[in-house]
This record gives structure tokens, C-alpha cells and sequence, in this order.
């Protein structure tokens, strides 16, 4: 089954696991978008999120706690970005920016003291037996329990903007402010509640990356994850199965490149740990082009403040 | 026309349905409403009358909800009425049609219509409730189009049945029928009508007086915040119910005869794909304007009328040959060569297309009044000559502002169009180029935008002027053509000209004879 010492099956069930933060951290940022709010501090809320993840998890003895700690310290850290562009206006590309810079300091400070700390493990959702299946084990039963919390959450993200009322209203929201305001929706106290969200979700990605991908604290852990989620949300049309798509494509080369990587391959070891990221915007750019832009689903008030005058 | 009082009686004996009393509100620097009363009764059809800056959008939006007044109490149905948000005023029966459709381009008709509604029934059922609601009133409509592919008639039939599906007991039409062709708009009053005789009062907002006295029952007129008069709209003519409006004796457009000089502008078989999303192209658009000539180009919204100021303004650039100015190829050059050779153009957006709305007018006045008035120094910008130019625009067109260094935004929508346009027409153009001269500015304004075109014409421009409002055309044009999915018909001299015959022409394909004009 192995391929140029490559075993599909193995490669399948790591680049699900691979790809979770980014998977996250892009759904959550779907959303904020599709409010019409553009946060690029994607990057600082993973990263604070990673930290105050494995702070509880190493406190409290509980991944699970650990989690929710993450996505605690994402949304707090996202509620200075809502304050600063929802209540004073301030513009949302600088903040952003900002903020990713503010979330690498403050993780860098918090996080003196717990290099080298193990956290605790988080376990498989499924009874053992079922993963040694052969094949359909370890894509299908072998992960924890945060890797189908992803699918499902981009199965919920996808349900609720397409079929609900509150979907309805944060597309709204997103495609004309102004109508939404005449109309009576609070525009500001939505897009407020869609960037904690984001942050959250943000703050779950980054977690995972420091309790099961590393697992241990060290600076930068986020490494980038964070633009990637912007991009990939930008190539995906705001479409949830679409960010799935490109998660997984990014995660499997990611994972791919590592295993030439390990196996020896003939091509250098810098253009091996470039693809993963040249890879899925070429990919993405292909999938998104060749149609209107109208067509690409841009929400048409994203990134514009919105003020209700009179 | 029965004096001043904050109370009016409702007309004709009908039951009262709302009404309102010492309704006041203030901003900082300015009081909206002043003791505003009146009475609208049941399937009454009630004009609101005034001048832009009157108060006639404020007082709306506290009916609906969106604004709480000052002081001063409103009764809905006998019962006390002070909505906390357009929902609460939704529940109580009252549904507002707004001036820019409240819609969302992105979205279909269905998921629109749910929106405006407090509990909407699940999508499928929706749908039918809306094809049910569009027959019912002979307003065709698909549930599943995008909005963005409606034309203005049809997105405001989007509007007016969400509205409808709600069973409102007073509806409120904010300028409903500035985007529509004259065939639209009988269908528009059709369905007023027939609401008005189901029961439902509508009160209704519009500058365009004829047709305030072709449906309304009652009328209140606005100046300054204040009640100035009420009165019956078919027993007054036009002209009266302006003067009141206003408060001065109104002066129609004087037209000077003047010889046709040699062509200005001349675009021959100009044919651009359109740059915007749900955009139309032009396809084989041919005309020349001589200098002093006015053509009007008529059409309804989204039929190209954006496309054709770009290609003429030089922010779409066409093969050099395509459009000449003065005999000069000029279809490559960009908008500041265009100004530099002596076309002017004013699109229709003012908020980021004709103005920056965060920079000043001072600012404003600057950025296309640069070259031909000469406000660049070595390099540098002469802010002094720059001020001065927009205090001679702010005086001569009574743009009303605190000062030159407001920022556009703050101005209201008329205003800033009085100001733009002043800011085009004293730069001594050969040719002008306007969209929408007179969107939503006040009779008076109007008047005085339309004075100042023609003053220009009589000087030797040649002016093209592309307008939804037909009354408009008809009274500054010497030749007039309409824009149709891009196309653009024949230019025909106006005088003799009916309003069957325009209709045809816009009507598209019921006027093949007239749509298509030969080689």
C-alpha cells in the first residue's frame, strides 16, 4: 500500500487532522466576512487562543477546558477589534493588522514559563477497535474528537447561513448596511456577535495546535495558519464546504511535502515546504476564476464601517 | 389651502386612522420638526409635500419607528402610538416603501421579502404567498430572481410586496416613482388605487406635483419643519401647490434660441462591455450633439445610462475614433485629458462617485476643477483660489452648508447635487455630460440646476443630459433619444413629441419601429 514510501491511507487521516486549525479559524472568518466585516487579525486571535488553550488545558488537567479556554481568550481578544471598528469606527484593515501584531506580543509574554510543559492528551472520540479497521479506520474513527467537531461546524456554518433566518440576517447585514439598518436590524450588535464568533473559532484552531499538533507552548506556534484561513476564505467565496475543500487541500499537502520529505525525495526541501502554500492559492485561484466578480460572492459592504446617521 | 394649525381634519368624513400632533424633533444645529400635526384617515391617500430639508423624511421615520420624537404625540388606530423600532411598527399595520430600495442585491426576492417581515412563513410557502400577492395586484414578480438582475420597477414591486404581505393598514412611499417609466407608474398607482379602496391609507412623499394631483385625497405641506398649509391636491394646480411648498413665485426655464454651431461631441457605433456586476453593455450607441444643443437621453435605471457616462467621462476608454470632441479622436483619452479638451461630466452617485464624501468641499471643488480652473500652482495646489471657487459654487447655487470645509457627507442629498453640479457647470465646459441632474433635489433647486444647464447651452456647450425624469427631459431638451438594454434609439426633436410615442420608445420591443432606427 505504500507508494514511493508514501501510504495513502496514513496520509488521508493526517491531512483531516492537519488542517483543523485552519479549518476553524476559515469558518469562523467566513462568517465575520459574510457580516461584512473584514478582521485580519485571524493570526493574533489563533495564536492567543493557542496560548490560553494550553494554559487551562496544563492548569486544569482537561484538553477539554483547554478548548474552551481558547476559544475564551480568541473572543476577548476579538471583542478590542469589535470595540474599535463597531463602537469608534476605526478602520478595520489597520486594526486588524493590529491585532495580529498585539495577539504575537501578548502570547509571547503570557507564555514565558511554559516552554517545555507537556499538556495533557487529547483522546480519540471512538472506541480503539474501530480505528484498526483497516482503511476506513484511520480516515473515518481514528481522530479526536475536535476533528469532527470541525466537519460538523462547517456542516452547522454552512446550514445556518444558507437555510435560517439568522443566517439571512448576517448576509444582509453583510450585503447592504444600510438597507439592514431601515429595516430595523442592529447592524453593529450583529456584526459585533459574528466577529466573537470569528474569534472564538480562531481561538479553538489556535488551541489545537498547541495541545495535539505540537503539543507543547513555543513562540509563534500559529506559524502563518492564520493568513492562510484569510486566504483560503477569500478563494472559497465565503462558501463553508468550499473552505473545507481548501483546508484539506492545504492540510494534504502539507502533510504530503513532510512525507518526501522523510522519504528522501530529489526535490530541495525549501520547494517541498513552499508548495503547501503556493499549491492551494493556485488551486483556489483557478476554482474562484473564470466567473463574474458578482458571482464570486464578495458581501458588498465587506470591510466598510457602518454608521447610522440621522 | 385652510391656514397654519397643527390639526387638519381628515378628509371627506373618513374614520382617523393616525394622527399626529406637536410632533417635534431637533438635531444638534438644526430642528426637523416643528409642532407638526396632521390626520391621514382610513384608505385615505394623504400627500406629504416639501422641499428637500423640510422634515418630510424625519417625520416618516418616526412614524416608522426608525426616529423618536422630541415631544408631541402620535394616535395609530386610537390608541396611543410611539414605535421603539420599525418592527413594533410593522406589527401595528404600518409598511414603508423607501426612496433607495431598502434591498439587497445578492439575496432573491423571497429571502428580500423576509426580511421585512417579523415571523416569516418557511421559504416554499413564502414563494407562493408572494406569486398569490403579485397576481392579486398585477405586480409580476419571481420569487427566485436575484435582485440584482430586477430593473428599478421591478425591485420596487419587491418592496412594495413585502410590504403588502404584511396586510399594513397605512403604507408609506417615499418617492416611489422617481426610477419608473410612465407605463410603470400607471401600474404603480393601479395597485394604489386599488389598496386605497381595500382600506388602507398610504401616505405618500414626492416632488412631482401632477401626479400628487392625480392620486392624492389630502394634502400637508412642510417648510422648514413646519406645517405651512394644507390642502386638496385636484382643486389646486401644480403651480400653486409649489409656490406654497417653496414660499416663492416659481420661474420656469427660460429658453434663449440659439443657432446650432458645428458638432462638440460626436460618438459614432461605440459598443463597451460594462464593467459592473449585473451591468448592461452598449451596443452600437451613435449621436452628435452640436455646440448649444441639449440632447436628452431618456431610459429606465440599469439600461445603460451608468455605461454610457463612463465611456463618455473617459473612465471607460473606447477606440480613439469612437468618440470625438470637437472633431478631435478622443475615445482613448482618460478623464483628465477629457477635462483638459473641455468635456465635463457629473456622474449620478454622489456619495464616491461624484464626490468623495469624507473629504471637504473645498477638497471636492478641487479634484475635478483643477485643470480648467486653473487651482494648480507649479505642483503645488492653491488652496486659496481653490476656496474661492467653492464659496463662488456654495453662493451662486445656494448650496446650504456651514461652510466650504464641511465634508460632503454632511450634506444632504440635494444639497451636494447643487454643489456638484455647480462645480461642472463654472468650469466653462464645451460639453457637459450629466446623469441625473436633478435627483431628489427640490423643485426649486431643480429649477435652478435646469436654468443654469440651459445658460450653458445658450453660451455655446453641447449638453448631453441623461435623466429618469421624462419632465425634466421634455423641458431642457432640443433632441431626445432612450437608452433600452444598452441601445440607444434615433434622436428626435422633442417639439411634437407625445407621451405615447416616448412611451414606445422606452417600451423596447413594442416599438421595434422606433427602437431600432436604420444604419
Amino acid at each position: 500500500m505504500d507508494f514511493g514510501g508514501i501510504n495513502p491511507v496514513i496520509l488521508i487521516a493526517g491531512l483531516m487532522a492537519t488542517s483543523v486549525p485552519i479549518l476553524l479559524a476559515a469558518l469562523g472568518e467566513a462568517v465575520v466576512e459574510r457580516s461584512g466585516v473584514l478582521n485580519l487579525g485571524v493570526e493574533g486571535m489563533m495564536i492567543v487562543g493557542a496560548l490560553g488553550g494550553f494554559v487551562v488545558a496544563v492548569h486544569t488537567g482537561s484538553p477539554f477546558a483547554g478548548f474552551l479556554g481558547g476559544a475564551v481568550a480568541g473572543a476577548a481578544l476579538s471583542l478590542i477589534f469589535a470595540a474599535l471598528t463597531q463602537v469608534f469606527l476605526a478602520n478595520q484593515v489597520a486594526t486588524g493588522l493590529a491585532l495580529t501584531l498585539f495577539g504575537l506580543g501578548l502570547s509571547s509574554l503570557g507564555g514565558q514559563g511554559y516552554n517545555g510543559i507537556k499538556p495533557p492528551h487529547t483522546v480519540g472520540l471512538l472506541p480503539d477497535a474501530l480505528a484498526k479497521i483497516p482503511v476506513a479506520g484511520p480516515i473515518l474513527f481514528g481522530h479526536d474528537w475536535v476533528v469532527y467537531f470541525s466537519i460538523l461546524m462547517t456542516a452547522a456554518t454552512w446550514y445556518v447561513l444558507k437555510f435560517t433566518r439568522v443566517g439571512l440576517i448576517i448576509r444582509a447585514v453583510g450585503e447592504n448596511h444600510d438597507a439592514a439598518h431601515a429595516l430595523g436590524y442592529k447592524v453593529n450588535r450583529i456584526r459585533l456577535l459574528c466577529i466573537m464568533f470569528g474569534g472564538a473559532m480562531a481561538g479553538i484552531g489556535g488551541a489545537y495546535i498547541s495541545l495535539v499538533r505540537v503539543p507543547q507552548w513555543v513562540d509563534g506556534i500559529t506559524a502563518g495558519a492564520g493568513w492562510i484561513a484569510l486566504a483560503i476564505v477569500v478563494f472559497a467565496s465565503w462558501r463553508p464546504w468550499r473552505v473545507l475543500a481548501g483546508a484539506w487541500l492545504f492540510g494534504g499537502i502539507s502533510v504530503l511535502q513532510l512525507n518526501l520529505q522523510a522519504a528522501g525525495s530529489a526535490i530541495p526541501v525549501e520547494y517541498l515546504s513552499m508548495a503547501p502554500y503556493l499549491l492551494t492559492i493556485v488551486v483556489l485561484v483557478i476554482m474562484s476564476s473564470g466567473r463574474g466578480k458578482a458571482s464570486m460572492g464578495a458581501p458588498a459592504s465587506l470591510g466598510q464601517n457602518f454608521h447610522a446617521a440621522r | 389651502m385652510t391656514g397654519t394649525g397643527t390639526e387638519k381634519g381628515g378628509g371627506a368624513g373618513r374614520p382617523e386612522l393616525l394622527k399626529i400632533s406637536g410632533v417635534t424633533k431637533a438635531y444638534p444645529g438644526v430642528i426637523a420638526n416643528s409642532d407638526v400635526g396632521f390626520t391621514v384617515g382610513e384608505g385615505e391617500v394623504h400627500a406629504l409635500l416639501g422641499e428637500n430639508g423640510a422634515g418630510k423624511s424625519t417625520l416618516v421615520k418616526m412614524i416608522y419607528g426608525l426616529v423618536r420624537p422630541d415631544s408631541g404625540s402620535m394616535t395609530f388606530r386610537g390608541q396611543p402610538y410611539q414605535p421603539a423600532k420599525p418592527a413594533e411598527a410593522r406589527r401595528l399595520g404600518v409598511a414603508m416603501v423607501f426612496q433607495h430600495f431598502s434591498l439587497f442585491e445578492a439575496l432573491n426576492v423571497a429571502e428580500n421579502v423576509a426580511l421585512g417581515m417579523e415571523s416569516p412563513p418557511p421559504m416554499r410557502e413564502l414563494a407562493s404567498r408572494i406569486r398569490a400577492v403579485s397576481e392579486e395586484y398585477g405586480l409580476p414578480l419571481d420569487p427566485a430572481r436575484m435582485v440584482g438582475d430586477l430593473s428599478a420597477g421591478e425591485r420596487q414591486r419587491v418592496e412594495i410586496i413585502r410590504c403588502l404581505l404584511q396586510d399594513p393598514k397605512l403604507l408609506i412611499m417615499d418617492e416611489p416613482t422617481s426610477v419608473l417609466t410612465p407605463q410603470e407608474v400607471e401600474i404603480l398607482f393601479k395597485t394604489l388605487r386599488q389598496l386605497s379602496s381595500e382600506g388602507t391609507a398610504i401616505l405618500y412623499i414626492s416632488h412631482k406635483l401632477e401626479e400628487i394631483k392625480a392620486l392624492c385625497d389630502e394634502a400637508t405641506i412642510l417648510r422648514r419643519g413646519k406645517v405651512v398649509g394644507t390642502c386638496t391636491p385636484r382643486e389646486r394646480t401644480a403651480r400653486e401647490m409649489a409656490e406654497l411648498m417653496v414660499g416663492t413665485t416659481l420661474t420656469p426655464p427660460e429658453r434663449h434660441p440659439v443657432d446650432k454651431g458645428e458638432v462638440a461631441l460626436g460618438v459614432s457605433d461605440l459598443s463597451v462591455a460594462s464593467p459592473i456586476p449585473f451591468g448592461t453593455s452598449l451596443k452600437n450607441v451613435s449621436f452628435t450633439v452640436a455646440k448649444g444643443e441639449v440632447l436628452g437621453i431618456a431610459g429606465v435605471a440599469g439600461n445603460g445610462q451608468d455605461e454610457l457616462l463612463l465611456a463618455l467621462s473617459g473612465e471607460l476608454r473606447v477606440e480613439p475614433d469612437r468618440l470625438r470632441i470637437a472633431s478631435h479622436a478622443a475615445g482613448d483619452l482618460g478623464p483628465v485629458e477629457r477635462r483638459k479638451a473641455g468635456l465635463v461630466s457629473a456622474p449620478e452617485d454622489r456619495y464616491g462617485h461624484a464626490a468623495a464624501p469624507d473629504m471637504s468641499l473645498i477638497e471636492n471643488a478641487f479634484l475635478t476643477g483643477a485643470i480648467r480652473r486653473g487651482l494648480v500652482n507649479r505642483g503645488f495646489i492653491d488652496w486659496g483660489k481653490t476656496r474661492a471657487f467653492a464659496e463662488e459654487v456654495i453662493a451662486e447655487y445656494d448650496v446650504r452648508t456651514p461652510g466650504p470645509e464641511v465634508a460632503a457627507r454632511a450634506l444632504s442629498g440635494g444639497n451636494l447635487q447643487k454643489f456638484l453640479m455647480g462645480r461642472e457647470l463654472n468650469q466653462s465646459p464645451s460639453v457637459i455630460v450629466i446623469n441625473q441632474p436633478t435627483w431628489g433635489v427640490d423643485a426649486a433647486a431643480a429649477a435652478a440646476i435646469r436654468q443654469a444647464i440651459l445658460d450653458r447651452a445658450a453660451e455655446g456647450a453641447a449638453v448631453v443630459v441623461i435623466s429618469q425624469d421624462l419632465d425634466e427631459l421634455l423641458e431642457v431638451s432640443d433632441n431626445f433619444a432612450v437608452l433600452n438594454e444598452g441601445r440607444l434609439t434615433k434622436p428626435v426633436p422633442v417639439q411634437g413629441l407625445t407621451m405615447d410615442q416616448i412611451g414606445l420608445m422606452m417600451g423596447g420591443a413594442h416599438g421595434m419601429e422606433v427602437a431600432h432606427h436604420a444604419e
